[in-house]
């Protein structure tokens, strides 16, 4: 991979769903090289964010500009992943989907390829898992999978979204060296997560948001006790009366 | 008492009929098996019987231009066929409803326009034969068109198939790291309306259904990978085609819902007894292993 040096600029981003705002008029950056966590309450807009910023939803109002990697150089980890876990697929192949950009639909998984799979899986703990079919595996367990697929990316942008959920604490402390490794790799690195010690152990940078930014830079600073405050009284409830936005009213 | 050759080889050594049967069955197996692999693979097990119906209205407009042309029909049906996929692949990446919903909305309304149409061309006897086919009266061009089906079917699947399992898989991947996964699902869909019509003339498209899904099925009892799958549906197929021959010709039986009925006794035999989660191994209690 190239030196990454790939950074995230959000420009008055408005994620919508039925036009009531799950991410409203977002402003800010992931600069290159950085640890950021994104942290918030639930209905906060966070995994809205990451979807926004990887492609998958199509944003109500606004951009996200990358500088120094394409939208399809971006390794994201969903929440939860649409995967029908019946499909008969053995585990090193589905880590083996992480070469997609290297490999395309034709190009061949070379012994070297293959030898990082197997190396992923081991970073994972699931050395021996190789052949198994992914419908064997506990839900923790595929969830270290697909960890291993976004080690195989190797991609400058990582995105995560609530990567250890399920996932015990051994493994959990294993995959955050690797998440730092990434960091003094120069890769950017932007997790969603809810334990705030975890966060603070371990993210220089954190996000706070409620549907808005409610802090965002330098962990201690974001996450404090006022900032966690004004975060918890967002309201989750739709209003279904809510009058448009002030912004398109000034626009009138 | 007539003795094997008899009763598995001679009616193909005597009969040119029979031979062409075989051949096409041949030729459909290597189509629909692998479809019907990855019809259930993606969860849309029913499409292909919607598609079976979808295309009625195609092949009534060219009956009415026509008249009863193999050629005509074919072309008519898989038209049709491919507007109602590409219709209902549409709804289904550009709104919120899911595809089965959005199949079942469209091959209804082309049904009722097929019979529309089929009831204003006055007989119906011989869209009758389209529905349900007449395997016996395979012409040699219909085999070729059946060939051609089948080979075309298979190198494009050959082609898609790593972008195709990947998209079944997790769609949302393929889109974060490429983009336009949806470019092979139509592919696949019109795959699968191919098929439909290759079995035209043999099985009927019905019928066609029958010999994509119910070996597809039997495979998942009896194998654990994709490949394995294709090639057991294959193989599954096409001796369900062989045996379901025979019986009709010996039991003087219509041949099409023979070969279905003897796919559904392998069906009802797999799920019985498959290995992988059969009833009855699943019932009898295997001893476990220490880890």
């Amino acid at each position: 991979m190239r030196a990454p040096n790939a950074s995230i600029r959000i420009d008055n981003l408005t994620v919508a769903y039925d036009r009531h705002p799950a991410v409203h008029h977002l402003c800010g950056a992931f600069e290159a090289g950085s640890m950021t966590a994104i942290v918030g309450p639930n209905g906060a807009g966070k995994s809205s964010l990451l979807k926004a910023i990887v492609g998958l939803l199509r944003p109500a109002e606004g951009s996200v500009d990358l500088t120094g990697a394409l939208r399809h150089d971006i390794a994201y980890l969903p929440q939860q992943a649409e995967i029908d876990r019946q499909f008969p697929l053995p585990v090193l192949d589905m880590v083996a989907m992480g070469f997609w950009r290297r490999s395309g639909a034709f190009g061949a998984i070379t012994p070297a390829m293959r030898a990082a799979a197997l190396d992923a899986l081991a970073a994972v703990s699931l050395r021996g898992f190789e052949a198994r079919p992914i419908g064997t595996l506990s839900v923790g367990q595929f969830q270290r999978v697909l960890f291993a697929r976004v080690m195989v990316q190797d991609a400058p942008l990582i995105l995560l979204d609530e990567p250890f959920n399920a996932i015990d604490t051994r493994t959990t402390t294993d995959l955050l060296d690797l998440v730092h490794r990434w960091s003094d790799e120069r890769r950017t690195i932007v997790a969603v997560l809810h334990d705030l010690d975890q966060v603070r152990r371990h993210f220089p940078q954190t996000l706070l948001i409620s549907r808005e930014v409610i802090g965002w830079g330098p962990t201690e600073h974001t996450l404090s006790a006022e900032n966690l405050l004004r975060a918890r009284q967002m309201s989750e409830a739709w209003d279904e009366h809510a009058p448009l936005c002030d912004v398109h009213a000034a626009q009138r | 008492m007539p003795g094997p050759y008899e009763l598995l080889l001679l009616p193909f050594v005597e009969y040119g009929f029979m031979r062409r049967a075989l051949v096409a069955c041949f030729g459909l197996a290597i189509g629909c098996g692998p479809i019907g692999v990855f019809l259930i693979l993606r969860r849309m097990s029913l499409v292909g019987d919607a598609m079976s119906h979808a295309v009625l209205p195609g092949a009534a407009i060219a009956f009415l231009m026509f008249g009863f042309s193999l050629t005509a029909m074919t072309i008519g049906g898989f038209v049709v066929g491919l507007a109602v996929a590409l219709l209902a692949g549409s709804v289904t990446r550009l709104t919120p409803l899911r595809e089965d919903a959005s199949f079942a909305a469209l091959f209804l309304i082309s049904l009722a326009l097929g019979v529309t149409l089929v009831s204003a061309s006055g007989s119906s006897v011989d869209l009758m034969h389209l529905l349900f086919g007449a395997i016996l009266a395979v012409d040699n061009p219909a085999l070729v068109l059946v060939a051609a089906i089948a080979s075309v079917s298979v190198a494009t699947l050959a082609i898609i198939f790593r972008a195709l399992v990947i998209e079944c898989l997790d769609p949302a991947f393929l889109r974060s790291v490429q983009g336009g996964g949806a470019r092979y699902h139509f592919l696949f869909l019109v795959l699968v309306v191919l098929n439909l019509v290759a079995g035209f003339q043999s099985l009927g498209t019905l019928m066609t259904v029958g010999l994509m899904m119910l070996p597809a099925a039997s495979a998942r009892f009896w194998t654990t990978g994709i490949g394995p799958m294709l090639v057991f549906s294959v193989g599954a197929a096409f001796a369900c085609g062989y045996v379901g021959l025979l019986v009709s010709y010996h039991a003087n039986l219509p041949s099409g819902p023979s070969i279905i009925l003897t796919a559904g006794a392998l069906y009802v035999f797999s799920v019985a007894f498959g290995r992988h989660g059969g009833l009855v191994p699943g019932y009898l209690r295997a001893p476990h292993y220490q880890r």
